[in-house]
């Protein structure tokens, strides 16, 4: 690792090593694309077919968590495109403010996310044996608005009614719930990660207007990961929406 | 019969010949430029093989239009292998309406065939020759795939799905049949015989069979009361649910405006999903029998539900859209 | 120009400083970072699993010498066929050209010191083996018995062996192909050598890069798909699953979307070496350059809008089935363009029959059996009949093995003076060249055979009428087996005993060619101004061949 932005061996300028660094993340990005993209077609085509178990999965989502969430995400691409532009300009002291506000927002957005994640462990809505579409409406818990149970009761009855399978195409919808905000989930903590590491190298001013790419490749990073999320939140919370 | 070293099975169906045409057409094509390249190769190797150590070829770059000359004849070549085959695929993609229908049920690892009449066949299909034959294939567990070399024909057999098939026999005899989609262990043990005879041997088997096989018809018929389905599905429109007189085969109305054509499909989703299509002007009351029927029974079930077919279709009550500009 | 390399010396010891002996011990090849050594790493593991396949092989032609199969069990029989695709195709086929050939030689053909990434170069390697440990962990504990391809829901329910860690270790080696296919679009982006244009590339070079598009765009979806299919027989859950509602056919249509162009990641490496091996012994330029570049892109492409075409019996509709045939045909095109091409390669060339050569030969021979009898398969009427038979198993060993394997080892035969330094005894190398392509001809072809009477594929039985043909493959695969050992043992020999072989044995006209045999850990003393075209035979006085002479009768030539 060069602690002072020279160029590596194999590269014959800096020119040469800056593009190819952004010609492979971009192309890396591409990778991450198809590979999210294999979930996202699994996810319509299961949509299509059991539409009433994935509105009743649908609904079961905190709308006011996952809106929240997303702004938060915005926010932290916002501040990481400015950390990017502060190392441009060479305003040091800035790009570590903004990275740090970046990695706290992320960070705000991965404890949202535990929360969400323990309130469907909580509500039996885990995919697995104890699986129950039917748990929560009729186990009220601390904190529960009871007349919005008992609406969420009479909805699920009445999709038990018309898809008598609806625990076993509930839990298609929670597989892929946890599948898609699981593996979007590791790849913030995986930015997370890079995020501390760039934090530690402008401690260190290593990132001037000459030498910053790894600002800017973990940005393009960044803001695929926020991209990602602004897809999975409509798919996963906003369908069938009525209440 | 066949000679000692055969290169392609007996032809017994009406697609082996139109296969085996296919076939040869294909080979001819690909024999004349496998011949052409590799004697010019051949030629070229000994003709320009090098003479002096140090000597070079003559540099010749490229020719564009000797290019678009060997792109445009095999894609011409191309279509024509595509359109021929793709002729005879969509007559074996679409049976004709005259069938002789035979339920073809694949597990690990043995096939169950059911006659119309209810006769059962384990490993074995009897058929006559002559007559268009459609196979309709189910499964029970993992994907199968029911092939008879003889005839040029396979078709998968899908867990899920209904999957058809058909052909006609063309010559009587015995033709082996194999499994033809990897399904574990014994995949290489579920085979058996097509048996095709003449129409009078067929009608004889069929109807001098030994005990133990019950008409579909009869069998659906029997479900039909113990599951309680005339109590909602009663014959003169009256019930809570429509009559199924003359259902097979005739196109529903549905509450979303839409119609949809009864077949064996139709009426297994309806069993299984009763609220997937809910007909126009009726309740999505019916239960589902999802895990209550087997791929059996369900079969018996529309084979009973076939043979309303022919009956008065009630003028109130039935789910049947109407064929003149009435409402 | 040419870089200092005095005349060969006799005896074993290379005299100058070379990436073989510039450093030493165990932790200098563990944790390289230089292409060319990681070349060598991979070139140790894919042996080694090709090794494995084969052996697998060996006892499935053997099981198959009589109808009723003594050898193995119906289970074992069912893994051993397997384990032989999942080792070959994953952890041979796909990597072997590209991991070391395309490795080695990549940075040295567009003039640069290494890959764009070095240090991710030596992780994919990494992952690889992790990949490996874990499928081999699969085959060592219970084995794999649901096909290569892993339908469901045989593979996610009803299967006994060892799915789990199979597919988890295909999901883990699917990043090593990532990261390669990224790290070769990268270098030939932004590290060309001033002078070396895009249109002087060596095709090779083009080859690499069609491939890295398939590598990076198809990897990820046979990833997520297997990590779906792991987590369905974990956790129960029901993606493809019909009894939880789930889908077969949508676990199919998301395997063959990358495993479809997985095989154009298997031979359009292979095309390549063809295509550099071809100008180099008939000593004149390819016929129709931007012919094959571009034809190598088209198959990248087209290569992507097939896949359906392993399903037209699945009752997949008719008309999805009548647009992947036609597309199917499509794709054929660039490839009969290449034969053309190479072919007229030769014509009016000078051609020696030095052992590349003669896997090139063959190369096309048997490129051409593969290739024209997949215009059976995509016709729909024919594939009714075909479709999962031998014939298949018989059209894809002709690609894969007479193809892409014939062509890696021809490469590696081309480029063996560069990276060891040494030549190999050549006489053997053409008795081994020759009964490589007499024994996979009587392997494979009765197979065609086979599978139009019928005999369908994945059998550890079979009716007693299908013997002869069984037999008569069998025998073949004894001398096939025979033409790949020799290989291994003359070259291993070659390693240490063979002919010091200079800086250009052949001669050949790439960048590679105009550093040491065995080139230094930077590659080129001095970065190379590249001022010529590719192949160009006429201009190379530095090849010290005569130019402009005819290769035909001394007098004036005729033609």
């Amino acid at each position: 690792m060069h602690r002072t932005g020279e160029l590596y061996g194999h590269f014959e300028t800096l020119e040469q090593q800056k593009e190819s660094a952004a010609l492979g993340m971009w192309i890396f990005l591409v990778t991450e694309v198809l590979f999210f993209g294999g979930l996202f077609l699994t996810y319509t085509i299961n949509r299509h077919a059991f539409s009433t178990a994935f509105g009743i999965g649908s609904n079961t989502l905190d709308i006011t968590l996952g809106a929240g969430n997303t702004v938060v995400l915005i926010m932290s691409s916002l501040t990481m495109a400015m950390a990017v532009w502060s190392a441009q300009v060479g305003k040091k002291k800035l790009v570590s403010i903004f990275l740090i506000a970046t990695l706290a927002l992320g960070t705000v957005f991965l404890g949202v996310k535990a929360v969400e994640y323990k309130q469907k462990f909580d509500h039996h809505l885990v995919p697995g044996r104890s699986f129950d579409m039917k748990y929560h409406p009729t186990h009220p818990m601390p904190g529960d608005d009871l007349k919005e149970l008992a609406l969420e009761k009479e909805e699920v009855d009445k999709a038990f009614a018309q898809d008598p399978d609806i625990n076993a195409h509930g839990q298609l919808y929670f597989s892929l719930y946890f599948g898609m905000t699981g593996l979007h989930a590791l790849h913030m903590i995986i930015g997370a990660g890079l995020l501390l590491w760039l934090i530690k190298g402008s401690f260190a001013g290593r990132f001037t207007p000459q030498y910053n790419t790894p600002v800017e490749i973990v940005g393009l990073y960044w803001h695929f990961v926020d991209i990602v999320w602004i897809f999975l939140f409509p798919l996963l919370y906003l369908i069938d929406r009525h209440r | 019969m066949q000679s000692q070293l055969p290169l392609y099975p007996e032809q017994a169906s009406n697609f082996a010949p139109q296969v085996d045409a296919l076939m040869l057409f294909i080979t001819a094509i690909c024999l004349f430029f496998a011949v052409a390249i590799t004697a010019a190769i051949v030629i070229f190797f000994f003709k320009f093989h090098r003479k002096q150590p140090d000597a070079v070829g003559i540099a010749i770059h490229g020719d564009s239009r000797l290019e678009a000359v060997w792109m445009i004849i095999p894609l011409i070549l191309a279509m024509a292998m595509f359109g021929w085959g793709a002729v005879v695929y969509v007559d074996y993609r679409h049976a004709p309406q005259d069938t002789l229908d035979v339920y073809m049920i694949g597990k690990q690892w043995m096939w169950k065939a059911q006659q119309p009449n209810g006769m059962r066949e384990i490993n074995e299909l009897h058929v006559p020759v002559g007559r268009n034959i459609r196979l309709i294939l189910a499964s029970e567990d993992v994907i199968h795939d029911f092939f008879v070399p003889a005839f040029r024909v396979k078709m998968d057999v899908v867990p899920g799905h209904y999957n058809t098939m058909w052909f006609r026999p063309t010559k009587p005899g015995r033709y082996h049949f194999f499994c033809s989609q990897y399904c574990g262990t014994n995949h290489a043990l579920m085979g058996g015989w097509v048996t095709v005879m003449e129409p009078s041997d067929y009608a004889a088997w069929l109807s001098g069979s030994s005990g133990g096989s019950v008409n579909p018809v009869v069998a659906g018929e029997k479900l039909f009361a113990d599951k309680a389905c005339a109590t909602c599905h009663v014959a003169d429109g009256t019930g809570r649910a429509p009559s199924l007189n003359g259902l097979f085969g005739a196109k529903v109305l549905l509450a979303d405006g839409s119609t949809v054509v009864a077949d064996e499909a139709y009426i297994r989703e309806s069993i299984l999903q009763p609220n997937a299509k809910i007909v126009a002007g009726y309740q999505p009351l019916m239960p589902t029998f999802q895990g209550q029927l087997t791929e059996e029974q369900i079969l018996a079930l529309i084979a009973y539900i076939k043979s309303l077919q022919s009956l008065p279709v009630p003028a109130k009550g039935a789910g049947i859209a109407p064929t003149t500009g009435k409402n | 120009m040419s870089d200092t390399l005095t005349a060969p010396l006799p005896g074993h010891k290379m005299p100058h400083e070379d990436y073989l002996n510039a450093t030493y011990g165990i932790r200098s090849w563990l944790l390289t970072t230089d292409h060319k050594r990681i070349a060598l790493l991979y070139l140790g593991s894919v042996t080694f699993f090709f090794f494995l396949g084969g052996i697998f092989a060996t006892m499935i032609r053997i099981h198959l010498l009589t109808p009723t199969g003594a050898l193995v069990t119906p289970e074992t029989y069912n893994k051993l066929f397997t384990m032989h695709g999942v080792a070959m195709i994953f952890f041979f086929l796909i990597p072997s050209i590209p991991a070391v050939l395309g490795n080695f030689l990549i940075p040295l053909m567009i003039g640069a010191k290494d890959l764009a990434f070095p240090k991710i170069n030596l992780l994919s390697w990494y992952i690889y083996i992790v990949g490996g440990c874990f499928v081999l962990y699969s085959f060592g504990t219970g084995g794999l018995d649901t096909g290569w391809t892993f339908y469901t829901p045989l593979s996610s329910v009803y299967s006994n062996s060892a799915v789990t860690p199979a597919v988890i270790g295909i999901f883990i080696n699917g990043f090593s192909t990532i990261l390669t296919g990224l790290n070769f679009i990268v270098t030939i982006h932004t590290m060309r050598a001033p002078g070396m244009t895009w249109f002087r590339l060596p095709l090779f070079v083009w080859a690499h890069y069609a491939t890295s598009l398939v590598m990076v765009l198809g990897t990820p979806v046979i990833a997520i798909t297997l990590l779906l299919v792991g987590l369905e027989r974990m956790f129960h859950l029901g993606f493809f699953n019909p009894a939880l509602g789930g889908d077969p056919i949508l676990f199919q249509h998301l395997f063959w979307f990358y495993s479809h162009p997985a095989v154009y990641i298997m031979i359009l490496p292979a095309m390549g070496v063809i295509s550099e091996i071809i100008p180099t012994f008939a000593r004149k330029p390819i016929f129709g350059y931007s012919f094959i570049a571009g034809s190598s892109i088209a198959i990248a492409v087209i290569g992507f809008l097939v896949w359906a075409h392993h399903m037209f019996v699945t009752g997949e509709s008719t008309y999805a089935a009548l647009t992947f045939s036609l597309l199917s045909y499509l794709v054929a095109i660039p490839s009969a363009v290449k034969v053309f091409n190479w072919t007229s390669t030769l014509y009016k060339g000078s051609i020696s029959w030095d052992t590349p050569m003669l896997y090139a030969f063959g190369f096309i021979g048997l490129f051409l059996i593969g290739g024209l009898t997949g215009l059976f398969l995509a016709c729909l009427g024919l594939d009714i009949h075909i479709h999962d038979t031998y014939f298949v198993v018989a059209h894809f060993h002709y690609i894969m093995v007479g193809g892409a394997v014939m062509g890696y080892v021809g490469g590696i035969h081309f480029w063996w003076p560069k990276i060891t330094g040494r030549l190999y005894p050549e006489a053997l190398s053409r008795v081994a060249a020759v009964t490589l392509f007499v024994g996979f001809n009587l392997t494979f072809f009765p197979q065609f055979i086979l599978g139009y009477l019928g005999m369908p594929r994945r059998y550890h039985t079979y009716p007693p009428e299908f013997q002869v043909l069984n037999v008569l493959s069998t025998a073949g695969a004894s001398i096939l087996a025979l033409g790949y050992l020799l290989p291994m043992l003359y070259l291993t020999w070659s390693m240490r005993y063979g002919k010091v072989a200079g800086q250009n044995p052949w001669p050949a006209t790439g960048l590679e060619w105009k550093t040491d045999s065995p080139p230094p850990t930077e590659n080129f003393h001095v970065t190379p101004e590249v001022t010529w075209e590719a192949y160009d035979f006429q201009n190379r006085p530095d090849l010290g061949l005569v130019a402009g002479a005819s290769p035909l009768a001394p007098a004036h030539g005729d033609d």
